[in-house]
C-alpha cells in the first residue's frame, strides 16, 4: 500500500547555515525530526532523500547571472563586488561556503516531494527545509537565496500543466512566489501574513491581486499586527475554502512558515500552537476533495526554533500522515530533556499552549473586525466557490 | 524631485471654440478628467474639468431634452484664473497646491507655453514610491525631541549596525515637542536596530511587544 505521506530529508540540509547568530537556523529540522521520532509518528521508511536542483530547473525561475553571483560568492573567501546588487553578503542573507549547493539541495527536495505526489508514489509530501518564500528571480531576500516554492510550481506548470493553488501562511508575506507568477492565471497565489505595513516585506496589501490575465490571481490577506488564533483562524478558513473551491486546482502547494506564534522574535501576531494543528487540516481536506490528494507542504520562517517550530511541524506531519493529535498529550520527556541542556529557554511539555501563557491583547474588538473587513476586501475579484 | 520627472508630456487639450459636446466626447475617449483649453497661439487660457463639462448639460431626469447646450463652446464653461506649476517646481509644492486649492491637476507652463499635466493621481503614485516599498523592506519607528540634528544622529544608529534604509518620512509626534521618524530598513530582523536604538536613548515606537497600541 501507498504511503500518504512521504518526508523529505538529509543531514546535509544542515549545509544551509549563515553564521551561529543568525536567526535562521536549521537545526529546527533535526529538533523536529527528533520529536517526530520520540513520539512514534515517523518511521525510516516514511522518510526519502531529497536530489540538487539542476541550474536548468533553477532557471525555471532565477536569472542566469544570479544563480553564477551565488555560485561566485559560495566558493570565494573575499566578498564578491557585484554582491550586494544581488542581495548577497547583507546582513539578511550573508554569503557563505557553498551557498549554491546547499540551496540547490533544498530547491531540490521541493522537486523531490513535487516528483513523488505527481508520480503518485505517495499523496503528500513535506519538505521542511524549504519554503523560501522571499527569494525573487535576481535577488536573494529575507533569508532566502533561491525560492523552492517558485521553482517547484514552474516545475509543476512546465512538466505537469497543473493548475497550482499555492496558501502560504508564513507571518511575512510570500512576495518571491507571488512576483513569479504574479500574470499568471493558472497559478492562484494566496498568502495571509501579518500587514506589510509594519513588516517585512512591506508588500501583500489586498490591492495587490495580479496583473493581466493574471488578474484576481493574486489573494492577499494582510492581517493587523497582535492578531490571535480567533480571528486568524476565521480569516483563513474563510479565505482558502472559497479561493480552493472557485479555483479547482489540480494541485496545492503550502508553505507553513510558522512564525505568527506569539512567541516568535520577528514578528507580531499572537497566536497559539492551535493554528498550526488547523491550518494543515484544512488544506489536507481540501485537497482530498478537489486535486485526488495532490499536496506538497514546504517549511518556511520560523525563529523560535525551540519552543514553536517543532511542535508546529510536528502537527503538520501529524495531520498529513493521518495520524492527527488530539487534546494536549505531554512531550516525550525522551525529547524534552535531551535538548533542556542545550536550549537557551524552557522547553514546553506539551503539545499546546497554556492559556494563561497567552499575551493579553488591548484592542482585540479592533483588530477582529478590522481582519473582517480586510477578508472582505480580499475577495472581491478573486475566483470563489 | 521635480514636477518634470513626473509630470505627464502627452497633453490632450481643446480650443476655446470648439464645442462642448466634442470636449465631453474627448474626455470620454481618452479617459481624462481634466482638459487644458489654448487658444491659436497656443496660449493656455482656461481649463475644463469633466464635473464642469457635467455641470453644463441638462440633467438626464430633464424630461424635455435641450440639446442646444452641448453645441455651445467651451469658453463659455471654463475657468479662466488657471493654477499651473512650473517643470522646476517641487513635487512637494504642487501637492500642497492642489491641497490647498481643493484642484484635480496643475497644467505645467515654462515661458507661455504648456508642457505638461499633473495630476493628483501622479503626485500619490510618487508618494507611495518615496515612501519607500519598492525594496523588502522593515518599519522602523522612533520618537524624538523636536530639536536640530536628531535625525542625523538617529541615522547613525542604522549606520553603525550596517542597516540599509530606503526611505524616511518624519511626522509631527503624538506628544508635545517630539517628532516621530519613520524608516523602512532594508532587513526581516530588526531587533538589532531596536536594541541599538534603545542603547542610545532613543524611544523605539516599533517594533513593539503586544499590549501597547498599535
Ligand atoms: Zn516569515
Ligand atoms: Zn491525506
Amino acid at each position: 500500500m501507498k504511503p500518504s505521506s512521504l518526508f523529505i530529508y538529509s543531514k546535509n540540509y544542515q549545509n544551509y547555515r549563515f553564521h551561529d547568530d543568525h536567526p535562521f537556523n536549521q537545526k529546527r529540522l533535526e529538533l523536529t525530526l527528533d520529536l517526530l521520532q520520540e513520539m512514534q509518528i515517523i518511521q525510516e521508511d516514511h522518510i526519502a532523500e531529497p536530489r540538487y536542483a539542476t541550474d536548468e530547473e533553477l532557471s525555471l525561475v532565477h536569472d542566469l547571472q544570479y544563480i553564477k553571483a551565488v555560485k561566485e560568492s559560495g566558493y570565494s573567501e573575499e566578498l564578491l563586488p557585484v554582491a550586494s546588487s544581488y542581495g548577497l553578503g547583507t546582513e539578511d542573507t550573508p554569503t557563505f561556503p557553498m551557498m549554491h549547493e546547499a540551496t540547490s539541495l533544498i530547491v531540490g527536495g521541493t522537486l523531490r516531494a513535487t516528483e513523488l505526489v505527481m508520480s503518485g508514489e505517495c499523496d503528500h509530501a513535506v519538505n521542511l527545509a524549504g519554503g523560501l518564500h522571499h527569494g525573487l528571480r535576481g535577488r536573494a531576500s529575507g533569508f532566502c537565496v533561491y525560492n523552492d516554492c517558485s521553482v517547484a510550481i514552474a516545475y509543476l506548470r512546465k512538466h505537469y500543466d497543473a493548475r497550482v493553488l499555492y496558501i502560504d501562511t508564513d507571518a511575512h508575506h510570500g512576495d518571491g512566489t507571488q512576483w513569479s507568477f504574479y500574470d499568471d492565471p493558472d497559478v492562484l497565489c494566496l498568502s495571509l501574513h501579518e500587514t506589510g505595513k509594519y513588516l517585512f516585506p512591506g508588500t501583500g496589501s489586498i490591492t495587490e491581486r495580479g496583473d493581466g490575465q493574471g488578474y484576481g490571481y493574486s489573494v492577499n490577506v494582510p492581517l493587523e499586527p497582535f492578531t490571535e488564533d480567533d480571528s486568524w483562524l476565521e480569516s483563513y478558513t474563510s479565505v482558502v475554502t472559497q479561493v480552493a473551491r472557485g479555483f479547482k486546482p489540480d494541485v496545492i502547494v503550502t508553505q507553513n512558515g510558522c512564525d505568527s506564534h506569539f512567541l516568535d522574535p520577528l514578528t507580531h501576531l499572537s497566536c497559539s500552537m492551535e493554528i498550526y494543528r488547523q491550518i494543515p487540516k484544512l488544506a489536507h481536506q481540501l485537497a482530498h476533495e478537489l486535486c485526488g490528494g495532490r499536496l506538497i507542504a514546504t517549511g518556511g520562517g520560523g525563529y523560535d526554533i525551540w519552543r514553536v517550530v517543532p511542535r508546529a511541524w510536528t502537527l503538520l506531519w501529524a495531520e498529513l500522515s493521518d495520524q492527527p493529535i488530539f487534546d494536549n498529550p505531554i512531550l516525550p520527556s525522551s525529547w524534552t530533556s535531551r535538548w533542556q541542556s542545550t536550549s537557551p529557554v524552557e522547553l514546553p511539555d506539551r503539545m499546546f499552549d497554556q492559556p494563561e501563557r497567552f499575551p493579553f491583547i488591548p484592542r482585540r474588538a479592533e483588530i477582529t473586525s478590522k481582519n473582517k473587513s480586510t477578508v472582505e476586501k480580499a475577495l472581491l475579484y478573486c475566483p470563489r466557490g | 524631485m521635480l514636477i518634470e520627472d513626473i509630470m505627464n508630456r502627452n497633453v490632450v487639450t481643446v480650443k476655446p471654440t470648439d464645442s462642448i459636446r466634442l470636449a465631453m466626447l474627448v474626455a470620454a475617449q481618452q479617459r481624462i478628467r481634466h482638459l487644458p483649453v489654448l487658444d491659436e497661439n497656443n496660449k493656455l487660457v482656461g481649463i475644463l474639468s469633466d464635473r464642469d463639462l457635467r455641470d453644463a448639460c441638462p440633467s438626464k431626469f430633464e424630461c424635455e431634452q435641450n440639446d442646444e447646450i452641448y453645441n455651445r463652446p467651451v469658453s463659455e464653461i471654463m475657468h479662466r484664473d488657471v493654477i499651473t506649476a512650473h517643470p522646476l517646481d517641487f513635487v512637494e509644492e504642487a501637492a500642497f497646491s492642489l491641497y490647498d486649492n481643493k484642484i484635480g491637476c496643475l497644467p505645467v507652463i515654462d515661458q507661455d507655453e504648456l508642457k505638461g499635466i499633473i495630476t493628483e493621481t501622479d503626485i500619490l503614485h510618487t508618494l507611495v514610491e518615496l515612501m519607500g516599498v519598492q525594496y523588502p523592506s522593515s518599519h522602523v519607528e522612533v520618537e524624538v525631541n523636536d530639536q536640530p540634528g536628531m535625525l542625523a544622529d538617529v541615522a547613525a544608529v542604522f549606520k553603525q549596525t550596517r542597516s540599509n534604509v530606503t526611505s524616511v518620512l518624519v511626522f509631527p509626534g503624538k506628544h508635545h515637542g517630539k517628532k516621530n521618524l519613520v524608516f523602512r530598513v532594508q532587513t526581516i530582523d530588526t531587533r538589532k536596530i531596536k536594541t541599538a536604538l534603545e542603547e542610545a536613548g532613543y524611544k523605539v515606537c516599533w517594533p513593539q511587544e503586544p499590549g501597547g497600541a498599535i
